[in-house]
């Protein structure tokens, strides 16, 4: 679909307005519906949408694999290190209650770093998928 | 017939689940098997999502204007249920994939007859 | 300042070993840290019984929301003896895998093996300690998918037919579970195991209590291989790899077996299991069922894995025969076995993982001379298969004893002699091994002389010898369940 004008123009024009409204969807996550799990998925349409206009092999060096792959790892790490944060600040496993002075402080810095962990795994997890099943070739 | 009315989402509950129950065993085909377990899984979504929903109740933020709130968690707990559901289909139609580059077939019949033909001798 | 948090890091450690692993990628320094963060929750897990021993129970509210509204880790006699079993084979196979997996899982995926090791070593962990029942499906999830993963590793193409069959019932039984516990918490509000306890009698009038029952006790079964909803468990252990095997083996299945337990007896309660459905008939018939026609079949297998599989099936079906008597001493054999059965499997497919090693396969043309060309495998496989088949100085004997005395003690004498009369079963197929390794003629299908790799040897022979201590010392094993069993029927702990 490379030679498609229509789809490209279309497409360079909508992919920085896709990443944003993840973004509003992520950061929007306090107050209403959503958080990192959607915001995740938006950001990983993006680079998807990305792939099947311009190419898998674009797409992998806007995302190369072993990005990807790291970042489904490090946003488990970063949801990990926030509850040792809380142990190391000397409350329970996972207790945002501490990460600030005030509790309620506490409960949304924790929150938003876990979110962040959520949003980098998701993402990650979705484009891995996707990598995975559109890179096998057809033996026949 | 009040029982019947009043308990809808429990009737559509059970089709779901008779239903994806019913394409994993009658259908020989790995694929649709994956597409019976999505559907059988949805209808326990429905089974927690539908209680906790009270009508005329509003989204759980606390607030001088209103008195009455849906229930919050069982949306947590399918959130997470949703998730897992993913996890598993997607890894269902990862083994799929490999299962057809190893034998050619996605047809259950097929690779039992593909296995047997090779004998036990491997 | 770490005592107060072990439940909580037990399962913690091998859960952020795992995205560690995939970081590093390095197949060597993924199992330095999948040894490493096993050996951690083993330790932990012991510490963690040290603490039931003295004080009953252990609570802890993750992320300080108190229970019965936040998450809690509960730890008692029953969970803690669980946790102990499953770390300890954990931290013996991650040493084991190194040599097994580099000769069994190609060299870009092996990182991979050790990721899934930790996470269900993490996943298992947290279902025997969560007192969350919508927790322990998170858990019980994590640890499945893992699985499938691990079988799906096997170097024959039917493992992945083996995996994705397991993948299918697995998640069947887990929605059944997910079912029962969504019943009992329209009934009771809470997802709380002790609280949804608490609560149960007073709503249990209904009929949603007996289809919550049935629901779980269906969606366990087939998560525990009771039979006839084994058909997963003989292909999956016999394709998936050795370590694998192993794991899977002595871990897996028993702490499904746990989450029986803690639905039949903390949750619903021993007379409200009875009153329900005729919960203690159906196990009793199907546990019989289960050994008879999987000692049977195991006989006439022409692979040795596939073999202790069905043997496995045989095995589950006298944890469950001691669940279903219900009595003291035949729950005491259920937990007991769970434990005795765990390191006798264990130690049978490490040793069978040397053997797949040496000889490229574990089918009976392989076994042929391995008294000569494998002397301390054999003899190893030897005396696993004599506590296999209960013979008095093993650990098989202690359960099997206990068992014989709930039977009496429930006044079944019939089953008291069955449970006498299948061990003989037991013998048969324990006796092909022993004469195709010591009184055949090597054929061509036979391994080179030369034992398993050192690291591997030497753990499965730990194994063994623990197979053959807990014959005699049994403080550790009768006392931890013993204790369960009275936690479980209500008495004081």
């Amino acid at each position: 679909m490379k030679r498609e004008p229509v789809l490209r123009v279309v497409g360079k024009m909508l992919i920085p307005y896709m990443l944003v409204f993840a973004l509003y969807v992520q950061f929007h996550g306090d107050f209403g519906p959503g958080g990192g799990f959607q915001a995740g998925v938006i950001s990983a349409a993006a680079v998807i949408f990305y792939a099947i206009i311009f190419g898998l092999p674009a797409a992998r060096r806007v995302m190369p694999e072993a990005l990807v792959e790291a970042m489904v790892a490090a946003g488990a790490l970063l949801y990990i290190a926030v509850g040792f944060a809380g142990l190391l600040l000397g409350g329970n496993y996972l207790d945002y209650f501490v990460l600030d002075t005030d509790p309620v402080a506490g409960q949304h810095r924790g929150i938003f770093w876990v979110e962040v962990g959520v949003l980098v795994t998701v993402s990650g997890v979705m484009l891995k998928i996707f990598y995975m099943f559109a890179g096998r070739q057809r033996e026949d | 017939m009040q029982a019947f009315a009043s308990h809808y989402t429990y009737w559509v509950t059970v089709l779901l689940l008779g239903a994806g129950l019913y394409i994993m065993i009658a259908r020989g085909n790995l694929v649709k098997k994956l597409v019976g377990l999505s559907i059988f899984q949805t209808s326990v979504y429905l089974l927690y999502i539908a209680p906790g929903k009270l009508i005329g109740g509003t989204a759980p933020i606390v607030s001088e204007a209103y008195q009455v709130y849906s229930n919050p968690l069982p949306h947590v707990l399918i959130l997470t249920a949703i998730v897992v559901g993913i996890a598993t289909l997607a890894l269902g139609l990862a083994i799929v994939v490999r299962i057809r580059e190893a034998y050619g077939s996605i047809e259950e019949d097929e690779i039992v007859a593909a296995d047997a033909q090779a004998g036990d001798g491997r | 300042m770490i005592a107060a948090h072990l439940p909580a890091l037990a399962v913690v450690v091998p859960l952020a070993a795992a995205p560690l692993i995939v970081l590093v990628r390095h197949a060597g320094a993924a199992w330095a840290l999948a040894v490493a963060a096993a050996w951690f929750s083993f330790g932990a897990s012991l510490a963690l019984a040290a603490q039931v021993a003295d004080a009953g129970v252990v609570s802890y509210a993750m992320g300080n929301w108190p229970p019965p509204w936040g998450i809690e880790y509960r730890v008692d006699a029953l969970s803690a003896f669980v946790v102990v079993l499953v770390s300890a084979i954990g931290a013996a196979v991650a040493p084991y895998a190194l040599k097994s997996v580099a000769a069994e899982v190609p060299g870009e995926l092996r990182y991979l093996y050790y990721a899934m090791h930790c996470l269900c070593l993490a996943g298992l962990l947290g279902m025997a300690m969560t007192g969350d029942a919508f927790n322990l499906f998170v858990f019980m999830e994590v640890a499945s998918l893992a699985m499938y993963v691990l079988i799906a590793l096997g170097r024959d193409r039917r493992a992945l037919l083996a995996s994705y069959q397991y993948l299918l019932l697995g998640t069947i039984g887990a929605t059944f579970y997910v079912i029962g516990v969504g019943v009992l918490y329209l009934q009771t509000g809470t997802l709380n195991i002790a609280d949804m306890a608490a609560r149960l009698p007073a709503v249990a009038g209904g009929r949603p209590a007996p289809a919550a029952l049935a629901f779980i006790t269906a969606g366990m079964s087939l998560k525990l291989a009771l039979f006839p909803l084994h058909l997963w468990l003989p292909n999956a252990y016999a394709y998936a790899p050795s370590a694998a095997t192993a794991f899977l083996a002595a871990t897996a299945t028993k702490v499904s077996v746990y989450v029986l337990l803690r639905f039949h007896f903390s949750v619903f309660g021993e007379s409200a299991v009875t009153a329900l459905l005729p919960m203690p008939e159906i196990l009793i018939a199907l546990s019989i069922a289960a050994i008879v026609t999987a000692s049977l079949v195991a006989v006439w297998q022409a692979d040795f894995k596939r073999l202790l599989a069905y043997s496995s099936v045989a095995q589950i079906g006298y944890i469950t025969l001691g669940i279903g008597l219900a009595t003291r001493d035949g729950l005491t054999a259920a937990v007991v076995h769970l434990f005795n059965h765990g390191i006798t499997k264990g130690a049978l497919f490490l040793l069978a993982g040397g053997i797949v090693l040496r000889a490229g396969g574990a089918r009976f043309e392989n076994l042929r001379g391995l008294g000569r060309s494998m002397p301390l495998t054999a003899l190893g496989i030897t005396l696993a298969g004599l506590s296999l088949i209960g013979v008095p100085g093993t650990a098989g004997f202690i359960s099997k004893w206990y068992l014989v005395l709930g039977a009496i003690e429930a006044g079944m004498w019939w089953l008291a002699a069955l449970v006498v009369l299948t061990s003989l079963i037991a013998v048969v197929y324990v006796w092909r091994f022993v004469e195709a390794a010591y009184l055949s003629e090597p054929g061509e299908a036979a391994p080179r002389p030369g034992e398993a790799p050192m690291p591997m040897l030497v753990v499965s022979w730990l194994m063994v010898a623990a197979c053959l201590w807990f014959g005699f010392d049994t403080s550790f094993t009768v006392g931890g369940a013993s204790r369960a069993a009275q936690l479980l029927l209500g008495g004081a702990p």
